[in-house]
């Protein structure tokens, strides 16, 4: 038995294949091609040969892919979309798409705003106006294929979505596309209304990829494998999902990458450093999922309700030009050579002296040639090995949320000119395969439930409503293809509503766990 | 008299949400109303307090509830001219003018998109200067002005005028209703002439609200400052501490959202510890165990790197920032200003001493 991950970005495209004790066996990186499938196809070829797998052994392919979120960002291939809003009479003082950009808002065919919906507690706001409905998806057919449905607290109550995507159907035909807004969750009208008519234009965006992979498997004879998409969360998704709900699958990457190094150094709580030609990124690790930033996710310039990885990006990297400064201190970056290094930096025959020169120069590392670092003064070496250091540290100790020191995990093609004692890290570890930590992260991913509700706890007491809300996180991992003997609790949130008599809080939890 | 558009509402809703000091609700969705409404109706004008004549008669506007609730339901959009018919009717007088009851928060922007939807002129000042929990906190009542007759609406079009005997009333009333109206209302209260409203009201807060965004959004185009250093200078905030969030200890009581965060130090503030308190706003802020500022100053938590405030609903674990203080209104200072909202109203056992004062060391404990 053995996975296949695929990690499809804009520059390349990473394939691996990890076997059923989650060893990597082989990983090749390959160039994204304008046509995405020959990238897809060469790269799953090569992986295949180099690993000498019998290709009716894979049993699970995975796919992370930057499509949809590239599709977004330079609107292209996106479907017109009907949008049928559930919510009058609340609401309408906010028009759908009010602060998108203009080059956008013509995804939108039509809108309408319906009356009905729900109130936090689940009482109906109004009733259904399914006249208004029909009305609606009438003037809608023939000029669109795909439509869109959100009502106020859907995340609470969905039965408005369901009644007007079974009216759409009747409507418009078995074959009209419908993404209803409870599927993607959370709370907050206006992004989740966002994400779901973002996930509506990208119907035919889904079925090209979801389709292209599915045939680039079986061009290659891997006809055992259930196929998963990698979602923004770091967890699974079936391919029939992923066709409903492509917006799912937006800025997986970053996540991927996090999870992909903290799995190769076998660490599940640790600081990730990703140290690259120009910039530095530290991420979190918690429970083997990074840790989030409290900040939505603006795709394309629209407002989402994804959240995105906590990540600390600094102006250090290989290529940071170092420098003495007039008064005699010593700087390192924050601008670089970039990828221009080598041609520009010493050691590969230049005249600026770079963070790598300087790693070169001290003998951490041998790149180039190090006869040309030898002329770099000792002292200044140090002084700027000392700078590099410091912001190094700094970045850990504002990440890091004890005083115990933690474990660090250092990657990125320029981690050599980090040193590797560092202050507030109980260990470092520089893992192999790291070239390919995205497919990794893609391939040793979990499928999970996420739970969300607001419950007043002068109704059902604390303790049990947590109790109550775990249980049906884990069984929500369990439908959507979890082991149930591996399904964890991976977070657990309550947030009391401000301003409100009574107790009512914002109750999430997420729970994750291995593939069948 | 000058015009407020799309590009000035953005800057005012950042300043604004800074000037919530953690509370008041995120203005994201009060922005899409104005938004909404603006590119409806069109801009609205701002008056300077000086030009609102004596006698003519201003509406203070607000939502009241649940800011979780707010981001589902919106408004509907029609909630304002219910007000102020209402209003005009009970008062039988002709509103001049609406204005914020509380610059700080998602109720900046609200007065904003009812001065665009009812063709109404809006008038650059509030009733805190900042954000605060009750509705009876307001320079206003310093001033002797009820809050009452106070008019609610839902945007089912459920109404009511309260007429009570004290504004705390009012806000026991008002908050019991807006719980059966699903969790938030529209009300305008506070009804008063131009005099008084010059005489208690914090002029020109909406001009310093759109300055303060203006600043946080371009703090790092800053030259000869660090960004940090900008932001200070600009929000002329005293700082307090920079740390990163290690845990959020919340309650609930009452209406109120009541919790500690920790924060460990960062940076120059390695090794140290700070605690905010706060009840929906931030109350105080203790580092090392020495109190550094407390109600009414401003106690606001923005982020390291974006300088973007951060509310006390959003505070996640793990997050780094930058607590700032700023100096509440003068007014507040008071005798009549501490009864209403001195460190004591919150429960926070201490005498105020200004945070000037605070920062510098000075605790004035006995």
């Amino acid at each position: 038995m053995y996975k296949l991950g695929v990690d499809v970005g804009g520059t390349n495209t990473d394939a691996v294949i990890i076997n059923d004790r989650l060893e990597v066996v082989a990983e090749v990186k390959h160039p994204t091609t304008d046509d995405v499938y020959d990238g897809i196809l060469s790269a799953i070829r090569e992986v295949i040969q180099l690993s000498g797998v019998d290709k009716k052994e894979i049993t699970q392919a995975m796919l992370g892919t930057t499509q949809c979120t590239n599709a977004i960002v330079e609107r292209k291939h996106l479907a017109k979309v009907g949008l049928i809003r559930i919510g009058a009479p609340a609401t309408t003082g906010i028009p759908p798409m009010v602060d998108w950009p203009e080059d956008i808002q013509c995804v939108v065919e039509d809108y309408a705003v319906i009356r009905g919906g729900f109130e936090f507690d689940g009482k109906v706001l109004a009733e259904l106006d399914q006249d208004a409905a029909r009305a609606f998806f009438r003037k809608m057919k023939g000029k669109v294929q795909s439509i869109a449905v959100s009502c106020v607290f859907s995340t609470i109550r969905n039965d408005h979505e369901l009644e007007i995507a079974r009216i759409c159907k009747e409507e418009m035909g078995e074959n009209v596309h419908i993404s209803i807004s409870s599927e993607i969750g959370s709370m907050g009208l206006i992004e989740r209304e966002n994400a779901t008519i973002l996930n509506a234009a990208l119907y035919q965006v889904a079925r090209r990829f979801t389709a292209g992979f599915a045939k680039s498997l079986e061009e290659e004879g891997i006809t055992n494998a259930e196929i998963y998409l990698s979602q923004n969360d770091g967890t699974l998704m079936t391919m029939e999902h992923a066709l409903r709900y492509p917006i799912l699958t937006i800025a997986c990457g970053p996540t991927n990458s996090i999870r992909g190094a903290s799995y190769l150094s076998r660490q599940k709580n640790a600081i990730v450093i990703d140290v690259g030609g120009t910039t530095t990124d530290f991420g979190v690790i918690q429970n083997s999922f990074p840790r989030e930033s409290s900040v939505a996710a603006t795709i394309g310039g629209v407002r989402t309700n994804f959240r995105m990885p906590d990540i600390i990006s600094i102006g250090l990297g290989g290529g940071s030009i170092v420098r003495k400064q007039a008064d005699g201190s010593v700087t390192v970056g924050p601008d670089s050579v970039g990828y221009k290094i080598t041609s520009e930096a010493l050691v590969f025959g230049g005249t600026t002296i770079t963070a790598t020169d300087i790693a070169v120069r001290l003998g951490m590392t041998n790149i180039g040639d190090s006869s040309a670092a030898a002329a770099i003064d000792e002292e200044f070496a140090r002084a700027a090995m000392d700078v590099i250091r410091k912001m190094v540290e700094n970045s850990i100790d504002a990440l890091k949320l004890s005083s115990n020191d933690v474990e660090v995990v250092l990657v990125g093609g320029g981690s050599v000119i980090l040193p590797k004692d560092l202050s507030g890290a109980s260990a470092v570890y520089n893992p192999a395969y790291f070239g390919c930590a995205n497919a990794i992260g893609s391939a040793i991913s979990k499928v999970s439930g996420n739970y969300e509700q607001l419950i007043d706890y002068d109704q059902i007491p604390r303790e049990s409503a947590l109790e109550q809300a775990k249980a049906d996180a884990v069984e929500l991992a369990v439908k959507a293809g979890a082991i149930r003997e591996t399904v964890e609790i991976i977070e657990v949130e309550d947030v009391p509503l401000a301003y409100c008599v009574g107790r009512t809080s914002r109750v999430r939890v997420k729970a994750a766990g291995d593939l069948a | 008299m000058r015009t407020i558009g799309l590009g000035e509402i953005e800057d005012i809703a950042l300043g604004a949400s800074l000037l919530g000091a953690g509370g008041g609700g995120d203005p994201y969705y009060g922005k899409l109303m104005a938004i909404g409404a603006i590119r409806e109706k069109g801009p609205v004008t701002l008056l300077s307090p000086e030009e609102v004549p004596d006698s003519a008669v201003i509406l203070p506007i607000a939502m009241m509830g649940a800011p979780t609730v707010l981001c589902e339901k919106g408004t509907g959009g029609q909630e304002y001219k219910a007000i102020f018919d209402m209003a005009s009717q009970f008062l039988g007088k002709k509103i001049y003018a609406v204005m914020p009851m509380e610059a700080g928060g998602v109720n900046s922007m609200l007065p904003i998109a009812a001065a665009a939807r009812l063709g109404l002129p809006m008038v650059d000042c509030d009733g805190m200067g900042r954000a605060f929990p009750e509705l009876q906190m307001v320079t206003f009542t310093i001033g002797g002005v009820k809050a009452s007759p106070m008019a609610l609406t839902d945007e089912k079009g459920n109404s009511a005028i309260f007429n009570t005997i004290t504004n705390k009333w009012t806000e026991e009333l008002a908050r019991a209703v807006t719980m059966s109206c699903g969790g938030s209302v529209t009300v305008g209260l506070y009804m008063m002439d131009g005099k008084t409203m010059k005489s208690f009201g914090v002029k020109n807060i909406v001009t310093r609200s759109e300055i303060l965004g203006k600043a946080i959004r371009s703090v790092k185009n800053q030259r000869e400052l660090s960004p940090e250093e900008a932001f200070l200078q600009a929000s002329e905030g005293f700082k307090i501490f920079k740390g990163k969030i290690t845990d959020v200890l919340r309650e609930t009581n009452g209406a109120f959202n009541l919790g500690h965060i920790l924060l460990e130090g960062i940076g120059e503030y390695h090794g140290k510890k700070a605690e905010v308190t706060f009840q929906n706003e931030n109350l105080a802020a203790i580092v090392d165990g020495e109190i550094r500022a407390t109600v009414p100053d401003l106690i606001c938590l923005v982020d390291t790197e974006t300088f973007t405030p951060v509310t006390t609903e959003a505070l996640k674990y793990g997050k780094r920032v930058l607590v700032v203080g700023l100096k509440c209104y003068e007014m507040w200072r008071t005798e009549k200003g501490l009864e209403l909202v001195g460190p004591r109203y919150f429960g926070v056992d201490t005498d105020y001493v200004p945070l000037e004062v605070r920062v510098k060391g000075g605790n004035g404990d006995v």
